[in-house]
């Protein structure tokens, strides 16, 4: 509107100008691609330096417990009366808790929810926190990368031992279920591969722990490739209904079915009344 | 004949000619049928298990009713290399590799569901409104027998998959019937021809599920219609109609096109559900072994409510002569199921003895004018919704957090507490549409015209209800109360002298007193005009 009328011409002969929708698709390409490569995260290097241990440090990790966890678990995560020690539960434990958002807890309800992340606990300053804990009697130690693969497990055998050992609490699906006394399995959804592996050599809260000579580093990966490819699942019925089993669908048959079908039967008998005479 | 039409007229006079039916076709195409939305609830069940044997034939072309074991090798990678019965296998098959069959699963599914739900609001529908009165007492009867088998039929039908959560079902199967006294072993080793899960309760359950029980069902069904058709449908009060007569559209053409697109209705929604709502994925439960249970197991809803009377029962038990009876068990497995049932096929009986009414009804109560049955009713589902409800109290206590152990306390007052709330509450409710009725029949309805008297007083005016409402309303029947009065030498009548006369005579009166007489004698005419400034204070104060 404000430009002249020869401008505005030029400007739409040039928008339907045969290449401009390749230059278009090109822009956009280049913009996407661009954007990708600065903002995507360059994970692989740092995550290999921090497995190999290279990374952490330990004195970092001491200042962040002091800050974050001590007041609870005690100035050397000797344990208070509200917290257990953390002496020897491992690297793999504190990167659990932390990364899912659990530690620190928020109250002491019967069970530490997963909560996002506070604004500290980047994952540099999570692995110097277990490079510390770590270093006070050992544990467990976090996963490498190809540990959790699923690309590398193989799903049918994992499916197996995740119905013999998991779903009793967590659900055929991973959905979560409940458990005594306001206790729950949480749902298996939001957590990594890293974290499912840290769970099961760990036993947070309610969990029993499955070591490697209960079910071995090679299991433990299978049930991740399990897990995250049922999850990555698109239902081929439908709407998975929350993956719940029958509740939803008797709810879906009274609530949907049957009020159609009651809609369709005021439908077909409704009359116009009689008008006096 | 003349009104005949010809589209009957043709057919009857060439069958006529033939067989000699033409005139039993002739009347019964004119069959009249009245009219109401509710009296559609039970072709809900009807035309779902049109769809069930449909989509069941088809189901059966492929699926294979064995426990014997092999290794998957079909389409559902995650599963690929397990080994399973042949039953999950062939399921799976359906599931993946058949073209459509997993569409067909899920219909066939979908209209179980429904056709269960079907025959509990239509069974609802003939309750509160008395349907089941004489003479369709035994019509009642084979109604609560289908209702039975059909609760049968879907357990022995989502066993049949031998999926983990199907598998969970067949265990409590076992429980139950091992819980009852003396007998419980040797019944349970003779459905499962052996130790369980053994390697025959599959391909049993099969053919109780596709033979025994279908066609019991297929039998019962037809005399449900006949005798319906036999003894005409009751009608809703309303003009011109009482006990003697059914007013409303002929079963040609008008009836026979309602109840055809009512049957389009029902395979569309329920095509709708197959297509878009995933049911009963039995991949993700996976196959079933004895040693595995999954959080969240569940049955179909229709067996949801003795889940929760299991899950509610305290843990008791009576060790007698060594022998152990488990009451933990055996309490929810029969008592509840036990009152729902034998509760819905005695009522029409236990009413007829408190009212003492052996006469013959075709005009349907409308259920806020028997305000006790109505009642009784609510609370009975109260029970049955407290029960289904704990039922998934791991579900509710997981996805609401809240504790569950709480669900189950609280399950275990609610369960007395809940109906008799409903009771009351329901009672209620009835006793004040039955005054807004009595209110609409001697003040009118409100017209929506306000009107100034002379002296400066503004009142609104009431017009009289039309007369199809009028009369709708004036169907109220009397419910009948049994002679419980001394007669003139102060001696009570025969039946009312011992204790459980006395008892009779009692409920028969808290049962049958009409609580909210309608009073017409002072004229709504009068009312729907002006009115005299007393009978304006009457409109104000509602009376």
């Amino acid at each position: 509107m404000i430009g002249t009328g020869n401008s505005v011409n030029s400007i739409t002969a040039r928008r339907r100008h045969p290449l401009a929708r390749y230059a278009v698709v090109a822009l956009a390409l280049g913009l996407l691609g661009g954007g990708y490569a600065v903002a995507a995260p360059g994970g692989s290097s740092a995550d290999a330096a921090i497995a190999s241990g290279k990374a952490d440090d330990v004195a970092q990790g001491k200042s962040l417990f002091v800050a974050h966890c001590a007041s609870c678990h005690g100035m050397n995560a000797e344990g208070t009366a509200k917290a257990p020690t953390l002496v020897g539960v491992g690297a793999a434990a504190v990167d659990f808790q932390v990364s899912t958002g659990r530690m620190p807890a928020a109250d002491a309800g019967p069970q530490a929810p997963r909560k996002p992340l506070g604004e500290w606990a980047t994952p540099q300053a999570i692995s110097d926190l277990a490079a510390y804990v770590q270093s006070l009697g050992g544990g467990p130690t976090r996963p490498a990368a190809e540990q959790v693969d699923p690309a590398k497990g193989d799903p049918a055998k994992g499916g197996e031992l995740f119905r013999a050992n998991c779903i009793q609490c967590h659900n055929f699906v991973g959905a979560g279920g409940a458990l005594t006394y306001g206790k729950y399995a949480p749902p298996l959804n939001p957590a990594t591969p890293t974290q499912i592996y840290e769970a099961m050599a760990t036993g947070p809260q309610a969990m029993p722990v499955f070591n490697d000579s209960t079910i071995t580093p090679d299991q433990k990966r299978d049930m991740i490739a399990y897990i995250t490819h049922v999850r990555s699942q698109v239902d081929p019925g439908g709407s998975g209904l929350g993956r719940i089993g029958p509740v939803t669908e008797g709810l879906v048959a009274w609530i949907v079915g049957l009020s159609l079908l009651i809609l369709a039967a005021i439908w077909i008998t409704a009359k116009k009344r009689r008008t006096q005479a | 004949m003349d009104t005949t039409p010809k589209a009957i007229s043709g057919v009857s006079t060439f069958l006529d000619d033939r067989i000699g039916a033409g005139s039993f076709l002739k009347r019964n195409m004119r069959k009249i049928f009245p009219d109401h939305w509710s009296f559609l609830l039970g072709e809900i069940a009807l035309y779902s298990f049109i769809i069930l044997l449909l989509t069941g034939t088809f189901l059966t072309f492929w699926f294979k009713p064995s426990m014997g074991e092999v290794v998957y090798s079909g389409s559902y990678q995650p599963l690929v290399g397990v080994q399973m019965s042949e039953a999950y296998a062939s399921a799976l098959n359906i599931s993946f590799d058949v073209r459509g069959g997993l569409l067909i699963r899920q219909i066939h599914h979908w209209a179980a569901l429904l056709f269960i739900a079907g025959m509990m609001v239509h069974m609802l529908r003939v309750f509160f409104t008395g349907a089941y009165r004489k003479p369709r007492e035994l019509n009642w009867l084979i109604g609560v027998g289908l209702l039975s088998l059909a609760l049968l039929e879907g357990l022995t039908g989502y066993s049949l998959p031998d999926d983990l959560l199907s598998g969970a079902g067949l265990r409590i199967t076992e429980g139950v019937m091992l819980g009852i006294p003396v007998v419980g072993t040797y019944l349970t080793f003779l459905l499962f021809g052996g130790e369980y899960p053994g390697h025959d309760v599959i391909s049993r359950f099969f053919t109780i599920h596709i033979l025994l029980i279908p066609g019991i069902l297929l039998a019962l069904i037809s005399a449900h219609m006949v005798l319906m058709w036999v003894q005409k449908h009751t009608q809703m009060p309303g003009t011109g109609r009482n006990n003697k007569n059914v007013v409303g559209a002929p079963f040609y053409p008008a009836f026979m096109a309602k109840a055809g697109a009512f049957t389009l209705f029902t395979f569309g929604v329920i095509a709708l559900l197959g297509t878009f709502a995933q049911i009963n994925p039995i991949w993700l439960f996976g196959p079933y072994t004895p040693a595995d249970i999954s959080a969240g197991s569940q049955p179909d809803f229709y067996m949801g409510f003795l889940e929760g009377s299991l899950r509610l029962m305290p843990a008791w038990e009576i060790n007698f002569l060594d022998h152990t009876v488990s009451l933990s068990v055996l309490i929810p497995a029969l008592v509840p199921l036990g009152i729902v049932m034998t509760g819905l096929a005695v009522y029409p009986f236990i009413e007829q003895w408190v009212t003492g009414d052996r006469s013959e009804h075709h005009v349907a109560d409308r259920p806020r004018n028997n305000p006790v049955r109505t009642a009784i009713g609510f609370a009975g589902i109260a029970f049955y919704g407290v029960l289904w409800l704990l039922g998934a109290n791991d579900e509710i206590s997981a996805n609401f957090h809240i504790s569950l152990y709480e669900t189950t306390i609280i399950g275990r007052f609610a369960i007395f507490i809940v109906p008799a709330i409903a009771y009351f509450v329901a009672y209620r409710i009835c006793l004040g549409l039955q005054r807004k009725d009595a209110e609409v029949l001697s003040h009118g309805v409100e017209s929506g015209v306000i009107k100034r008297l002379p002296h400066g007083e503004y009142i609104e005016v009431h017009t009289p209800p039309a007369q199809d409402i009028a009369d709708h309303i004036r169907g109220k029947a009397e419910i009948p109360i049994i002679e419980s009065g001394v007669d003139g030498e102060g001696i009570p009548p025969k039946g009312a002298r011992t204790a459980l006369g006395r008892l009779r005579a009692k409920v028969s009166e808290a049962y049958g007193t009409d609580h909210v007489p309608f009073d017409e004698g002072h004229g709504h005419d009068e009312h729907a005009a002006i009115g005299a400034g007393d009978q304006s204070d009457g409109h104000r104060d509602g009376h």
